[in-house]
């Protein structure tokens, strides 16, 4: 078959969400930010919740997720995402508010922030990148950082006796009783990112219908803080990642 | 047996060239090329070996920036 009898619009299996506006992403290339990004228009333009959605978008590398997904946004100062988006579903309850959050903002100048709003059990998303180490500022230890994993900060790995040891967020925040839904999930594969799919999708129904807080932790990579190409950066993730953080939900209460 | 026809169309300018459309694909079909680059400097991917495409979208779900659009035809 003739290449243009293809390549027809009528074939078209599989196409850029139209929430995705025509910025071209600051990311770096491979970065996982791009592919949860894409997964999250996904959700909203099936959900149908276009006009009824808004996000908070974090400080770090995600800072301008505003810029590419064409819904309503606001922007937090460092870690207060979960604060701010407890005001904004509260006044506006029939909304479907998320934070989306890396691990620096999240799990390190953040983390009162998140325990409280997910203690309170708001009807938020919290949206969890978590790729163990600060992308933005080159590549430091984050509270996430895996015991020997080197980065700027830690030349010759972190030391638990120096540094504490990596911080597991979702199992903490599944302890909870205002958590409904708790889930780890990574966007390395094609199956994977259909799993991680179907999870902030959940997550998003649980917030519109006010079962609780969900949180959906995307374990990621960060090739230019790892200093790997981004294939290498998934293989290293495999190896050594989903040993301390391994895929799965870990609470479902939201039957 | 229904024979399966799959096309990708790439948007080469807003590709970064990461290799992991390269790396998904199940049949190994796009490769990014060797010297030429887009606007912005990267080796953008491309379909090496259409005939061997079957339209699964595994590139085009893994993209970090959406590039890819993907194609399918089941020619009974």
């Amino acid at each position: 078959m003739e290449l243009d009898q293809i390549i027809n619009p009528a074939n078209k299996v599989y196409s850029r969400p139209a929430l995705l506006n025509d910025n071209t992403m600051h990311y770096c290339p491979g970065c996982s930010h791009g592919v949860v990004h894409k997964i999250i228009a996904e959700c909203i333009e099936e959900l149908g919740l276009q006009e009824n959605a808004i996000g908070v978008a974090p400080v770090g590398c995600a800072v301008f997720a505003y810029n590419y997904i064409d819904i309503d946004w606001a922007e937090a100062a460092h870690g207060r995402a979960p604060a701010l988006a407890t005001a904004i579903r509260r006044l506006n309850p029939e909304k479907l508010v998320f934070t989306y959050q890396g691990d620096g903002d999240l799990a390190a100048i953040g983390t009162a922030e998140t325990i409280h709003a997910a203690n309170r059990g708001e009807n938020i998303t919290i949206v969890f990148i978590n790729n163990a180490i600060y992308g933005m500022t080159g590549g430091q230890m984050a509270p996430t950082t895996l015991e020997g994993q080197k980065t700027a900060t830690t030349p010759y790995g972190r030391r638990p006796d120096l540094n504490g040891y990596p911080l597991a967020i979702s199992p903490l925040l599944a302890q909870l009783d205002g958590t409904c839904f708790v889930t780890r999930q990574a966007v390395h594969t094609a199956a994977a990112v259909r799993k991680a799919k179907a999870a902030i999708k959940k997550a998003f129904k649980n917030s519109i219908d006010g079962k609780g807080t969900s949180v959906v932790e995307i374990v990621a990579t960060c090739s230019s803080g790892w200093k790997m190409t981004p294939d290498n950066a998934n293989k290293w993730m495999e190896k050594f990642m989903f040993e301390k953080y391994p895929l799965g939900d870990i609470k479902d209460s939201a039957k | 047996m229904a024979k399966i026809h799959g096309a990708v169309v790439i948007d080469t300018e807003r590709c970064k060239g990461c290799n992991l459309c390269v790396v998904a694909c199940p049949a190994n079909v796009l490769l990014l090329k060797d010297k030429e680059v887009n606007d912005r400097g990267y080796h953008f991917a491309y379909m090496a070996h259409q005939q061997a495409c079957i339209g699964c979208s595994a590139c085009a779900t893994v993209c970090p920036d959406a590039c890819i659009e993907v194609y399918r035809v089941v020619e009974k």
